[in-house]
């Protein structure tokens, strides 16, 4: 895909991100906005996956460390035709198969169950170390928040893969900058936080995450260098797309009323209709 | 009774995954830093491309088996007790447990008899916390030849398994050659009428040797051996206390959570009997030479004799 076609995808993906949270009446839009340019470019542009083969040994895997970002997941995956579209209503709603955190039991394309901070980076690490051993040439992709990194597993999955030298492993961090009880520089500042991945031997790129000619160079720099695994530091703005949840953290984990709603909507569809 | 050498449920383990790895290739071994101790590092010579040192962080070593196990390999994840159940908890929980992966647990120095490292090594906990998981089948042997039967079965049962195994050289009751491990099947040793000890682990030989002694005081005592404390048994359980009416449950475990508890839970819906959990009574282990503390705290012989006498 181009960027124009990019764009247009991840215009698709906020859509579903709100229409998810709309009728969860629950869930979290801002970080799944900040995210949905760096889900977006890769599942249509960098990942290799079929969604008529979920479960092919040699596809690409991702894992959503930041689980409570489900909404802009499920969303990609719903347009990258995993399952339809019309199912993110039933996000959160008794019964679905879209949990509030990723579930992958029950979820088609969803290659870990994740959601408790900090874990699904191992998991990550685990299916990379997986692909060494047998041989296999897929890549695994996961991506945690900035706050995430607070947790100390995420250092002890880092340490084991720069170690064990998996290159075939991408970490993308969201860093929006923004965590429940505020800035994560107010909370627990993580920064510098391309300091400590070099440090823990890993390949650091650092970017806008919401800039597609800019994820295109981040993974594609990623894939080429050997030896080390890379950490993609993304930076991006928490809300992204819909301007009165931008840079607020108030819309970490809160759903937008009905006129919100309709704004927010609406704001995307002129967006849409600016890339036409 | 058969007294053989006496062997530890760890030694067990390692010996059982070298045997297993050579017909399965899909096994693989995680330790964080102790396959001294674990007793894996008789696997880790004879395969060392398929022993993964996750180095000192068990929460990590829970992700990366997961992980591992969505690719199709079965990891038996090892450490001690408190660090696989305890420490790792909630990535067992999350990781393991919710998605339903097959990683096996392998968790040696559980209990008391952990020893001289004393209390923050000596896991009493682990039964209760790994019961609570859905969906986790939870195996505590009581010899050699047992332990190998159920890293056996843990390997061909596809789920996840937390098996507990120990660091004190246990006598062999089992006969290798005639004995059938199932998952979730009790084993009567001894059948009785007067009273039932319900035992696991280190303390179903304990409790052979105290049945005896109550023989000589005229007390017929059933003993059973429940290796897996989940899925219990609930079938054998009911029938020796609709039988004798008087239980008593063994364990080198916490009264809290583990088996006593799982016993209490069946027999309160089932047939309410009355039941006396002999464990490690809600108190932090402590440093000492393993037998003595076994003694110590009542898991001998001579201290499962006593409180049934007391009881009865």
């Amino acid at each position: 895909m181009n960027k124009l076609e990019l764009q247009k995808k991840a215009v698709e993906v906020r859509k579903g991100i709100l229409t998810g949270v709309y009728n969860a009446k629950s869930g979290h839009p801002g970080g799944s906005l900040s995210a949905a340019d760096i889900y977006t470019y890769l599942y249509f542009e960098e990942m290799n996956v079929d969604p008529s083969r979920p479960d092919d040994p040699d596809r690409d895997r991702f894992v959503l460390s930041k689980g409570h970002t489900a909404p802009g997941y499920y969303s990609t995956l719903a347009s990258r035709g995993f399952f339809p579209v019309e199912d993110l209503k039933t996000l959160r709603h008794v019964g679905s198969y879209l949990q509030g955190h990723p579930d992958r039991k029950h979820t088609p394309g969803v290659d870990m169950s994740s959601g408790s901070l900090g874990q699904g980076f191992s998991a990550a690490v685990g299916m990379a170390l997986a692909a060494k051993m047998q041989g296999r040439e897929y890549r695994t992709y996961c991506l945690c928040g900035d706050g995430e990194i607070q947790e100390g597993q995420i250092w002890e999955a880092a340490m084991f893969a720069g170690h064990r030298k998996l290159d075939n492993l991408c970490l993308i961090v969201d860093n929006n900058n923004l965590q429940i009880d505020g800035t994560v520089e107010e909370v627990c500042s993580p920064y510098p936080i391309d300091e400590k991945f070099r440090a823990f031997n890993f390949h650091v790129i650092t970017i806008n995450g919401n800039d597609f000619d800019e994820l295109r160079k981040a993974f594609d720099e990623a894939k080429q260098h050997k030896g080390k695994p890379s950490a993609v530091i993304a930076s991006t703005v928490k809300g992204k797309g819909v301007s009165f949840m931008e840079n607020n953290v108030g819309w970490h984990g809160k759903a937008p009323s009905d006129d919100e709603y309709r704004l927010a909507m609406e704001e995307l569809e002129k967006e849409a209709a600016k890339l036409c | 009774m058969l007294e053989n050498k006496p062997v530890a449920t760890r030694d067990s383990y390692g010996n059982a995954l070298v045997d297993l790895a050579k017909e399965h290739e899909d096994l693989v071994v995680l330790d964080a830093d102790l396959a001294a101790a674990t007793k894996t590092a008789v696997f880790k010579k004879a395969y060392p491309k398929r022993h993964i040192d996750c180095g000192i962080a068990e929460s990590n070593m829970a992700g990366i088996a997961a992980g591992l196990a969505t690719c199709g390999y079965v990891p038996f994840m090892s450490s001690f007790a408190m660090f696989a159940a305890g420490r790792a908890f909630e990535q067992v929980r999350n990781s393991i447990g919710y998605p339903h992966l097959n990683v096996k647990i392998g968790a040696t120095h559980a209990g008391i008899s952990v020893g001289e490292d004393g209390a923050t090594h000596q896991c009493c906990e682990d039964l209760a916390l790994m019961r609570e998981i859905p969906g986790m089948v939870v195996i505590n042997p009581c010899d050699d030849v047992e332990a190998r039967a159920a890293v056996k079965a843990a390997y061909e049962y596809t789920g996840p398994v937390y098996l507990r195994f120990g660091r004190l050289a246990l006598p062999v009751l089992n006969d290798e050659a005639s004995y059938k491990f199932e998952i979730g099947k009790g084993v009567l040793l001894k059948e009785g009428k007067d009273v039932s000890v319900i035992a696991t682990g280190l303390c179903v030989s304990e409790s052979l040797k105290a049945a005896e002694m109550l023989a000589e005081d005229g007390i017929d005592a059933e003993v059973i051996n429940i290796h897996t404390i989940k899925p219990l048994d609930e079938e054998l359980v009911v029938s020796t206390a609709s039988k004798t009416k008087r239980v008593f449950t063994v364990e080198e475990h916490s009264v809290i959570g583990g088996l006593g508890s799982a016993v209490a839970e069946t027999l309160s819906d089932k047939c309410p009997v009355k039941l006396t959990r002999i464990g490690v009574n809600d108190r932090f282990g402590e440093s000492g030479p393993a037998k003595e503390l076994v003694h110590r705290y009542g898991l001998d012989a001579e201290g499962i004799y006593n409180q049934i006498k007391a009881g009865m």
